[in-house]
């Protein structure tokens, strides 16, 4: 696979190992904190499903974790419950630490005035949709300028274009109503408004879908500079080539659970992933094996009791009729030996 | 044979996505279409599945040149190619079940008593269980619903397949799946295959041949 990241890789750990604590063993002081978050909807009749199951994560300053797996996995889910954005048949459990705000107790009033765009900072899925149709690009960041750091009118138009260009979004576009935009311009846009309130957490959910490989490129190096420069970054995607470009490490959800939770270089390249689910996906990668899982994941509404990919994996054996503990970065009773090395 | 020569075409007079557009697909061959969002394959795409008539241009299906599109095409024409598109809930009548989804060309042609049978057929070679093909398109996943359509798209053993960006929104384990029921339905039939879409690492691996859009059309 294609190695060519705008940041080399060591220089990367370099950078990542500012924010992780100098000695080993005491780790470093995460930004966002994640300890056994489920979320359930109550549907119809009584029924529930279990959209996120436990989930546990850190993320440190200058630290990117990609989150991914494919769609329906519950990946978006969490994303939401992150920002107190899930609907109201959703019931949550566990905590999410970011600072001294858990953000998934704190009510509505706080997230909506010191959270969403002041502490995170959400880059859009579909920039496009996300931007205003009838504001020009400078009129929306001199607004969400105005009232997320109370600039003053007289110092909007230089804000504005500072805001601009943090995100590498051409001055002279500002102008530009959003469907005057290209799509790679769009998202830098909508990613220029995310950045305004110099939220700490930057999450972006799905940034890449529907783009071209080269502005898909383009769009998570962006990404990566801005967690160069400190921010923590969560990137929720189905596209295994941009989290690899962008991550320092990888969660990967199946079925509502985080089954693997690795160092990006490690899981990308050796010894590769350790979950049976992570290692079928990768090796369905055109640039690899371009063999697909057999079958298809399982309802959330109806997981079987043991581990949720048994139906589908190739290790299965009695022992996976009881759910896995998630232990040493792995759900899993029979992670595979090391893969031999790929031709 | 299925050609494109000198295609140009649009949505407004005058302002054409598409100029001179040449391309050729052999019996059997499966060509990928590479270009970036927006250039204007998709709308060849289109053409080439007798979707949309072009302003300018000839398309030769088999040997006979194409004279009249989407309901204008005759019904062999029609009927000789198989589509797909990157959006399936676009595509999708939402009432439907995905299991009359997938015999609903059958019933447009009259042929309503293979349907059963021939469902049944493509419900195996592309996963969907007896429980899924009672669903409407918004109780399943976008992975789930793309197998459904391209079962439609197979159900009237077409010649030809167009897959516009059949994939771009999937994951790579349902695309891998997806394009092996693209390929397990050529090897047996000999269909030939044009394949549009923006990932080259893809499209090199699944196609013959695969071709740049600037080696297609005019900028
Ligand atoms: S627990 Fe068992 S079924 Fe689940 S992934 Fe591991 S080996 Fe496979």
């Amino acid at each position: 696979m294609k190695r060519s990241a705008a940041v080399p890789r060591n220089a990367r750990n370099a950078l990542s190992a500012v924010g992780r604590s100098a000695s080993e063993g005491s780790p470093p002081t995460p930004l966002l904190s994640v300890r056994g978050l489920s979320v359930r909807f109550r549907m119809r009749g009584g029924r529930h499903i279990a959209a996120v199951a436990d989930a546990d994560f850190d993320l440190a300053p200058g630290e990117c974790l990609a989150l991914v797996g494919e769609s329906g996995c519950g990946k978006s889910v969490l994303a939401s419950a992150l920002l107190g954005l899930l609907p109201g048949n959703a019931q949550t459990a566990g905590s999410a630490l970011l600072g001294d705000v858990d953000l998934l107790t704190a009510d509505e009033r706080t997230l909506a005035r010191t959270v969403r765009g002041r502490r995170i900072g959400l880059v859009p899925q579909s920039p496009a949709a996300h931007l205003t149709p009838v504001r020009t690009v400078g009129a929306q960041l001199a607004e969400t300028l105005r009232a997320l750091t109370g600039t003053r009118k007289q110092d909007l138009d230089a804000a504005a274009r500072a805001a601009a260009e943090r995100a590498a979004f051409p001055v002279d576009h500002l102008d530009r109503y959003p469907h005057e935009l290209s799509g790679g311009l769009a998202q830098r846009a909508a990613t220029a408004l995310a950045l305004v309130g110099e939220a700490p957490l930057l999450l972006a959910d799905e940034p890449t879908t529907g783009l071209d490989r080269d502005l898909v490129d383009r769009t998570v190096d962006e990404l990566r500079r801005h967690v160069d420069e400190g921010h923590a970054l969560l990137v929720i995607t189905h596209d295994l080539a941009a989290a690899e470009r962008v991550a320092d490490r990888v969660a990967v959800m199946y079925a509502g659970r985080i089954v693997e939770l690795a160092d990006a270089a490690c899981f990308f390249g050796t010894p590769g992933p350790r979950h049976p689910y992570a290692r079928g996906l990768l090796n369905a990668l055109p640039e690899r094996a371009f063999t697909p899982i057999p079958g298809m994941p399982p309802e959330l509404g109806d997981l079987p009791p043991g581990c949720a990919f048994a139906a589908r994996c190739p290790y299965a054996t009695d022992a996976c009729a009881v759910r896995p503990a998630f232990t040493d970065g792995v759900a899993c009773h029979h992670p595979p030996a090391e893969e031999p090395a790929r031709a | 044979m299925l050609e494109l020569d000198a295609i140009t075409a649009g949505y407004e007079r005058g302002a054409p996505v598409v100029r001179d557009a040449h391309l050729t697909v052999a019996a059997g061959e499966a060509v990928g279409l590479l270009g970036p969002s927006g250039c204007g394959k998709s709308t060849l795409a289109r053409v080439a599945a007798l979707l949309h008539r072009p302003d300018a241009g000839t398309v030769t299906l088999d040997g006979s040149r194409v004279t009249g599109w989407r309901h204008r095409a005759p019904r062999a024409q029609r009927t000789a190619i198989g589509v797909v598109f990157q959006q399936p809930r676009l595509s999708a009548d939402p009432r439907l079940s995905l299991r009359d989804l997938i015999a609903e060309p059958l019933r447009a042609t009259g042929r309503r008593d293979e349907a059963a049978a021939r469902v049944r057929e493509l419900s195996r070679t592309t996963g969907l269980g007896d429980d899924l093909l009672g669903r409407r398109p918004h109780e399943v996943s976008d992975g789930q619903l793309q197998r459904a359509c391209l079962a439609r798209a197979l159900v009237l053993r077409p010649r030809w397949l167009v897959c516009d960006e059949m994939t771009a929104m999937l994951d790579a384990s349902t695309t891998a799946a997806l394009v092996a029921v693209v390929e397990a339905y050529r090897r047996e039939s000999g269909a030939g295959l044009l394949a549009v879409g923006h990932d080259r690492v893809l499209l090199e691996r699944w196609c013959d041949r695969t071709l740049r859009w600037d080696e297609v059309a005019a900028a």
